[in-house]
């Protein structure tokens, strides 16, 4: 009987052996890091293109063409927050863990990818449209780094103000009402850290002395500051919203009256029937998206096609008609209008430059501050925290 | 035996292995109860019991805030900025707790009556219509019943519409912590009915009967045999309805309010920004509270009768 003891006692030591053996590997896998090198040449396409993306971001209208025309077969993975973007694309080693091509990152995940090594560089000159993109998306802080393209802006578009018009009379004019007791506990902000830097903007005007230039580049005390008007503002609130349909259903349920949302949502509202509209109050804060490509890519060149194909005019229009968002090749305006009188002018494609200068595009928070250069800025570990303290 | 013999040496090669493997199995009983374990007893502990030793080595790692690499040093900062009195992670934890408690008690109220009636009064045809009953809504998936509950719970959903058609004012349920409570309470109560229900079906009745025959009324029955006799159940139920909700982040997420943060949301977040080992920290958190749990139901006697 002692003997069986013994050698059961064996396999369980040779098995926890195995085990910790296991730990450690997938410890040094994740350690690893990929080499970059920038392609210059689009060459044969692989068959296959996965991509990591916003539900519906790459839309059967227009990616069924693009498949026929460039036998690259799209295998698509749904992201539903930039967090679950980041950790899909950082997961299995990074760089897109040798799966994942492309990844559709928001300003607040760009930074994020690019210093994590997850995505790499790519020669701007191979997608032609770019040349005519809106100036700000040619080389916005949030997808180049030292003159090195991570990728090909793709749409934006500004955070918007949404109310139900049977309540909220008068109509607002600006940001003010979300935090002001006049809708106590209708009010609803997305449940998102980068949400921190609406309310620096809100400050940057309210409160001038402090000093707040950037509403992504913010000092330990302007962090602080910016965190107790929004501790100020949770008793307005009724909820934070996590997903984008959320914030749908809690205004058609009339638990929600007004809240900061996106312009897709404002549509969704306004194709069912509810009294919804939505202002930009300026300033405010927006957010561009980026097709990034992935570090360890395993088909760079369906990925640069597509990158191609979707900066196209034609594609731009559909994608912003489709997704409810604004293209970055004014040359798409004629097509939205062809699709709907009036969409160019609705998403905003046809305004002046000075406008772009009226929306903060979301960057990653880094040390670095631009108008300091200093490493004195809250980096996004930092606002995590923060956010922290005013959700929990 | 001669023939066996015979049997073993004049057969087919194969054959001849299969009966000397099997003969060499009759004759040491260890090696087989060995192979006949080792495929569970790998799994569990390189899947089951390996994970949770990577998790908790991985919450005394860091990540580089910069690049989110992680890095192997160890420190002991996740625990710190957990108990840190600057962040709200220790009220986090609390609330968790105390919600997941009101849960289970809530659950265990339910599903007592129910599962007694089932088990014991019921005839067989309303047992089987009961039994679908608890179990229908685990044909369904779980994130639709939440959305479920968010359409009954809103303004202008089932609950104020049937009270506005009783002449009676709106409630507010939406969006707060009593509606994350009722749904956690409601998606978790078949996995305590049943294991409650398989402990009652299993008191003889002739226990019943000697305690009323000793003169016992039926509630000093309940209390001296019925509820001694179910407790296994109980906290099988219990357990599950406890641990799933110290887990859980969809629920919180989906029908939460303003101050709504469970310790699940607090790992789902931590995962979002690539800081593992925060979210190995923090759930450690539960691991530590279901130790302390299962002590104490041991300490009850829960596992005397399993």
């Amino acid at each position: 009987m002692s003997r069986i003891r013994k050698r059961h006692a064996l396999a369980v030591v040779v098995l926890a052996a195995a085990v910790g053996a296991l730990v450690v590997s997938a410890a040094r896998i994740q350690a690893g890091n990929a080499a970059t090198g920038v392609v210059t040449k689009i060459g044969k396409g692989e068959g296959r293109l996965n991509l990591v993306e916003w539900p519906y971001y790459s839309d059967k209208s227009f990616a069924k063409p693009f498949e026929r025309q460039t036998g690259c077969i799209i295998h698509r993975k749904d992201a539903g927050t930039s967090g679950d973007m980041f950790s899909a694309m950082h997961a299995n080693g990074g760089g897109g863990g040798g799966q994942w091509d492309l990844v559709s990152a928001s300003g607040d995940a760009s930074l994020r990818l690019i210093y994590a090594h997850d995505v790499k560089p790519i020669d701007i000159h191979l997608i032609p449209s770019w040349k005519d993109f809106i100036p700000v998306f040619k080389s916005p802080a949030h997808n180049t780094v030292n003159g090195q393209h991570y990728g090909v802006s793709v749409q934006w578009g500004p955070n918007t103000l949404i109310y139900n018009t049977k309540k909220v009379k008068p109509a607002p004019a600006n940001w003010n009402l979300i935090y002001s007791k006049k809708y106590k506990g209708h009010v609803t902000i997305p449940n998102n850290p980068i949400q921190i830097a609406d309310a620096a903007l809100y400050l940057m005007k309210k409160k001038p002395s402090l000093g707040i230039k950037d509403p992504y580049e913010l000092t330990q005390a302007q962090l602080t500051a910016t965190v107790n008007l929004l501790k100020q503002q949770k008793p307005v609130l009724k909820r934070f919203w996590n997903y984008a349909p959320d914030e749908i259903t809690s205004f058609k349920n009339g638990d929600v009256w007004l809240g900061a949302g996106w312009p897709y949502q404002t549509l969704q509202l306004q194709a069912n029937k509810f009294p919804a509209k939505e202002i930009v109050p300026v300033p405010t804060t927006g957010w561009a998206d980026t097709w990034m490509l992935a570090s360890k890519a395993p088909h760079p060149n369906c990925a640069l096609m597509w990158m191609k194909y979707v900066t196209t005019p034609k594609v731009e229009a559909r994608q912003a008609y489709v997704f409810g968002e604004t293209p970055v090749n004014p040359k798409a305006c004629p097509y939205m209008n062809k699709i709907q009188k009036g969409l160019c002018n609705d998403y905003h494609l046809n305004e002046p430059g000075s406008y772009f200068k009226q929306i903060k595009f979301w960057k990653t928070p880094i040390p670095q501050c631009g108008w300091t250069k200093k490493q004195s800025c809250m980096d996004y570990n930092a606002w995590v925290q923060a956010w922290a303290q005013v959700t929990g | 035996m001669a023939i066996d013999a015979e049997a073993l040496s004049a057969g087919p090669p194969l054959r001849r292995a299969r009966l000397s493997l099997s003969g060499l199995l009759w004759r040491r009983p260890w090696l087989k109860a060995l192979a006949l374990l080792t495929p569970p007893l790998a799994a569990f502990l390189i899947v089951y019991i390996g994970s949770l030793v990577a998790l908790f080595v991985a919450s005394f790692w860091t990540i580089n805030s910069f690049t989110a690499t992680l890095e192997h040093t160890w420190t002991l900062a996740n625990y710190r900025l957990i108990f840190s009195s600057a962040q709200p992670y220790l009220h986090v934890a609390g609330l968790t707790l105390k919600v997941a408690a009101l849960v289970t008690l809530v659950d265990i109220v339910l599903a007592l009556p129910l599962a007694y009636f089932m088990a014991r009064l019921a005839s067989r045809r309303t047992r089987a219509l009961l039994f679908v009953m608890v179990l229908l809504p685990l044909w369904s998936s779980y994130l639709v019943r939440i959305y479920a509950w968010q359409e009954i719970l809103a303004h202008d959903g089932v609950i104020n519409w049937a009270l506005n058609g009783i002449g009676l004012p709106d409630t507010n349920l939406a969006y707060s912590n009593w509606a994350v409570g009722i749904v956690f309470a409601y998606v978790w109560l078949p996995f305590v009915v049943l294991p409650v229900y398989a402990a009652l079906e299993r008191i003889p009745s002739s226990y019943l009967e000697a305690s009323a025959d000793l003169g016992a009324r039926s509630f000093k029955t309940l209390r001296s045999v019925i509820l001694p006799l179910a407790l296994p159940g109980i906290v099988a139920g219990s357990i599950f309805a406890f641990s799933l909700t110290l887990g859980d982040y969809i629920t919180p997420l989906l029908v939460g309010g303003t101050h709504s943060d469970f310790i699940g949301i607090e790992v789902y977040r931590s995962i979002g920004s690539s800081n593992v080992p925060f979210a190995a920290a923090f759930a450690a958190i539960p691991m530590l509270i279901m130790g302390v749990y299962l002590l104490i139901a041991r300490r009850l006697g829960a596992f005397e009768a399993i």
